[in-house]
């Protein structure tokens, strides 16, 4: 009797995974963190990706509407996401990027060549501010509003369709 | 006008199919189960038919891509009159709706297949196997017919034209890639249902794995080709040079690969041993499972992927549901009628037995270790413990060190005896493969790069070690009967050779493009030149020309290396019109130890062009590897032993008792 137990173990697990895959289905990956949204932007303390003499904080994000992009060279989806936000920054949003688990040699290399949509580029190598926006991929993107605090949050690709549809009313949405 | 009416009529070909795949998934099984023979013969008409009228829709949904009927919506978002007619005809499976239908059509094939070469199984085996198929088959069907019908149409607004396809699936690629990978991941389904055919009729000796180990082979043999083509796709075709990047789509193919791995081996140790019975099923069911994930993961859109597809919470709730009554059911099914008996031969610690059992968990823990890394984002997310993101440095670590104990075991694999065999006589025979590896792998660096890199010689070593340990195998086997010798060598001896050669060559491609990469970002205008590893490279013209459905800036580029004949490559910036999509084409000049890679970046302020340009050295090994193990598969399968098939030899098989070193002479697969 006990073996014949044991071999319920394999459906017993099994019925374990289908649990979480199911929830994982309701949480749709795009709108997983709204805990996030109405609250400022977490604080931080960070040299840019061209300068490592030069500390920004939390300050760089007030006064302004930003969409903030984490960002790496090591992501695939990164370059695809490229054009949109330069595409965006010629529409005149305010960008900052953030160099997320990186080296800022690569992270150069990859702005050169794909273009630099970004005001500055914060870098990010040990992944702290990443962590506290509670970042699990790249690219990922979180609009900022001018008091500095998250309105919207953009997991995953920005695609073309996202620039006009969702990105530019929402930016229009929070303008001061 | 019955041209205009092809879309309703393929609608109703998949409704027709459905209405077949549900007869042939209940009437066979209750047939088998109250001894009816006519309802037991139901099963193959069934799966004829039901495959004919799979044909017919997929037909139709071809011909309404051909003829631009952009009135079905499926072919308003996916195509474009100006898409060439090749593209045309694989735009098809180039989104969701066409590729289940796809999958739904090459799960018919395989049914179809199997009830024209099965004729010699046992009747009520046939109808349980076919039976478990329909089974398959009606859930996938009505996933069609209920979330993703192709033929939906447009009405009355048609669309003058269509949105085209994703440029990233205007290639090649697209046409050969999705068709082998499905094969691959649907060929399992043959196998999961011996097995459950099997534990049904309450005969699980090692007969059934004898009539499923041709099918597994060459589902096996399809998933390889699959993965490689998607691999080598994704090198050529997305502009950065990347060859594997642990992508969550990327991983559901290789996890089904690792456990049918595992699964190939299992039943070749039941078939000729009849131990291991339990396992063998279980890994059979876990296959098929792992390809359903696969589709689950690839469909639902719970992890974000490059492979993005539209994401419908529907959809991937119907898959989850499908997912879990097909694994639940055949895992209770496994947990109620799974033999209690142990297996009663025993074998020694080492043996091919027991070399078999350790590839068989080493290739399960990598399956699992694959299968967390996949599905850790959302199990942390479900428990609330916070998001931590895992990619290639977790997978790195974890596989590299999996993957040298599978080879260290692999090459003792093929040279122990089933049963028993003696450390020494491993030892002599193997001692010399092992000195000659580890000198050639610690020089061999040297000699090429100049300098030492512990993961060339690793993957050196590893690689020498087993294609070393293979020779010795043959040498030793014609040595006793001369040349005769190598006559004896079966066919599906020369498989696992094959095989196993082909992870070697895998081995060392992926060692050397990972270490001796050299890749430089540079800035040229029309005119200068640079110089990378030892090759220079001069933009001699820069023009603009049109495609069929494009724009696109093209680069001339002149390489010249001191001493030999120049040529020229053509990187391109393409831009799609219909979709206002941005593409890198990219020049390559393939070589079998190395490539030049060149992609065109983005236009400079003052002018000038950046320039991607790579040098990948043995980068085509890769695939090479991959073709071989491919090879050895079919190979296996071809071999006359299983177009014999006295069938009482099967039945009789399991009751052998096989003298200790009788088993040396004879061969794994």
């Amino acid at each position: 009797m006990t073996r014949r137990l044991l071999l319920l173990i394999p459906l017993l697990l099994f019925a374990a995974l289908v649990v979480f895959l199911y929830r994982g289905l309701a949480k749709d990956p795009a709108a997983r963190d709204s805990a996030l949204l109405a609250r400022d932007f977490p604080a931080f303390n960070l040299t840019t990706l061209d300068d490592p003499n030069r500390t920004l904080d939390r300050s760089l994000l007030k006064g302004q509407v930003t969409l903030v992009n984490v960002w790496g060279e090591w992501c695939p989806t990164c370059k695809q996401e490229m054009p949109q936000l330069l595409a965006l920054a010629d529409r005149g949003v305010r960008l900052v990027g953030v160099d997320y688990k990186d080296t800022r040699e690569n992270g150069r290399q990859f702005l050169d060549e794909f273009g630099d949509p970004f005001e500055v580029s914060l870098f990010d190598p040990e992944g702290t501010l990443g962590f506290d926006l509670g970042v699990y991929g790249a690219p990922e993107s979180f609009l900022v509003d001018a008091e500095g605090v998250i309105r919207y949050h953009h997991t995953g690709y920005i695609t073309p369709q996202d620039v006009e549809d969702v990105i530019l009313p929402e930016v229009n949405k929070w303008q001061p | 006008m019955l041209i205009r009416t092809l879309p309703e009529l393929g609608h109703f070909a998949l409704i027709l199919a459905l209405a077949m795949a549900v007869l042939q998934a209940i009437v066979p099984l209750w047939g088998a189960a109250t001894r009816r023979p006519l309802w037991m013969a139901f099963a193959q008409p069934m799966a004829w038919g039901q495959f004919l009228f799979l044909v017919f829709a997929y037909l139709s949904l071809t011909a309404s891509f051909a003829l631009d009927d952009f009135s079905v919506a499926y072919v308003a978002n996916n195509s474009n009159s100006l898409l060439p007619w090749y593209y045309k005809l694989s735009a098809v499976w180039g989104s969701h709706e066409g590729s289940v239908l796809l999958w739904v059509l090459i799960l018919s094939g395989w049914s179809f297949a199997v009830s024209l070469f099965s004729q010699r199984l046992p009747r009520d085996m046939l109808a349980r196997v076919l039976g478990v198929m329909g089974w398959i088959s009606s859930g996938f069907l009505l996933f069609i017919l209920l979330t993703s019908n192709p033929f939906e149409r447009l009405l009355p607004d048609v669309p003058t034209d269509g949105a085209d396809l994703n440029p990233l699936l205007q290639d090649f690629g697209l046409i050969v890639h999705p068709p082998m990978l499905y094969m691959g991941y649907v060929g399992f389904s043959v196998v999961f249902a011996f097995a459950m055919a099997a534990l049904l009729g309450g005969r699980l000796d090692a007969a059934w794995t004898r009539w499923a180990r041709p099918w597994t082979n060459v589902a096996w043999a399809f998933l390889t080709m699959g993965i490689a083509l998607g691999s080598w796709w994704a090198y050529y075709e997305l502009g950065w040079g990347g060859w594997w990047f642990w992508d969550p789509v990327e991983n559901a193919s290789l996890l089904p690969w690792l456990a049918g791995t595992a699964l190939i081996h299992s039943l070749a140790v039941t078939e000729k041993r009849g131990t291991f019975k339990n396992w063998t099923v279980l890994l059979a069911i876990f296959t098929f499972s792992l390809s359903l994930l696969g589709t689950f993961l690839v469909r639902s859109g719970v992890l974000s992927s490059v492979h993005a597809f539209a994401n419908d919470p529907s959809r991937g709730t119907f898959i989850l549901a499908l997912l879990g009554v097909t694994v639940g059911l055949s895992l209770a099914i496994f947990a109620l009628r799974a033999p209690r008996v142990q297996s009663l031969a025993g074998f020694g610690w080492l043996s091919r037995d027991s070399l078999l059992l350790i590839n068989n968990i080493v290739l399960v823990v990598m399956t699992v270790t694959v299968l967390l890394g996949t599905i850790y984002p959302l199990l942390l997310d479900a428990l609330g413990l916070g998001k931590i993101s895992v990619g290639p440095p977790y997978f790195n670590a974890l596989f590299v060190p999996l993957t040298a104990l599978l080879c260290l075991f692999m090459g003792l694999g093929p040279l122990a005896r089933w049963k028993r065999m003696p450390g020494r006589e491993l030892a002599r025979r193997l001692g010399g493969a092992a000195i000659v590896a580890m000198v050639v792998a610690a020089v061999l660096p040297l000699l090429y790069g100049g300098s030492f890199s512990l993961g060339v010689t690793l993957g050196l070593l590893l690689a020498l070690w087993l294609a070393l340990s293979l020779a010795r195998d043959i040498v030793d086997k014609t040595r006793r009967g001369r040349l005769g010798g190598l006559k004896k060598l079966t066919l599906a001896y020369w498989g696992m050779v094959l095989g196993h050669l082909g992870l070697a060559v895998t081995i060392v491609g992926v060692a050397m493009v990972s270490h001796y990469n050299i890749e430089r970002n540079v800035r040229l205008a029309p005119g200068q030149h640079v110089e990378v590893g030892g090759y220079q490279f001069a933009m001699t013209d820069f023009r603009e020309r049109s495609g069929p459905n494009y724009t696109a800036d093209t680069a001339t580029i002149e390489v010249t290396r001191p001493g030999r004949a120049s040529f020229t490559m053509q990187p391109e910036k393409r831009f799609y019109v219909a979709s206002g999509m941005p593409m890198t084409d990219v020049a390559l000049r393939p070589g079998l130890f190395s490539d030049l890679y060149v992609a065109l970046g983005e236009k400079l302020d003052n002018g000038d062009w950046s320039l991607r340009i790579q040098l990948k050295p043995f980068v085509r090994w890769l695939w090479l590897g991959a073709l071989m193990m491919a090879a050895g598969g079919i190979l296996a399968v071809i071999d006359r032993r299983y177009r014999r098939v006295p069938r009482r030899s099967a039945a009789v098989r399991t009751h052998e008792s096989i003298p200790p070193g009788a088993g040396a002479r004879g061969d794994i697969s």
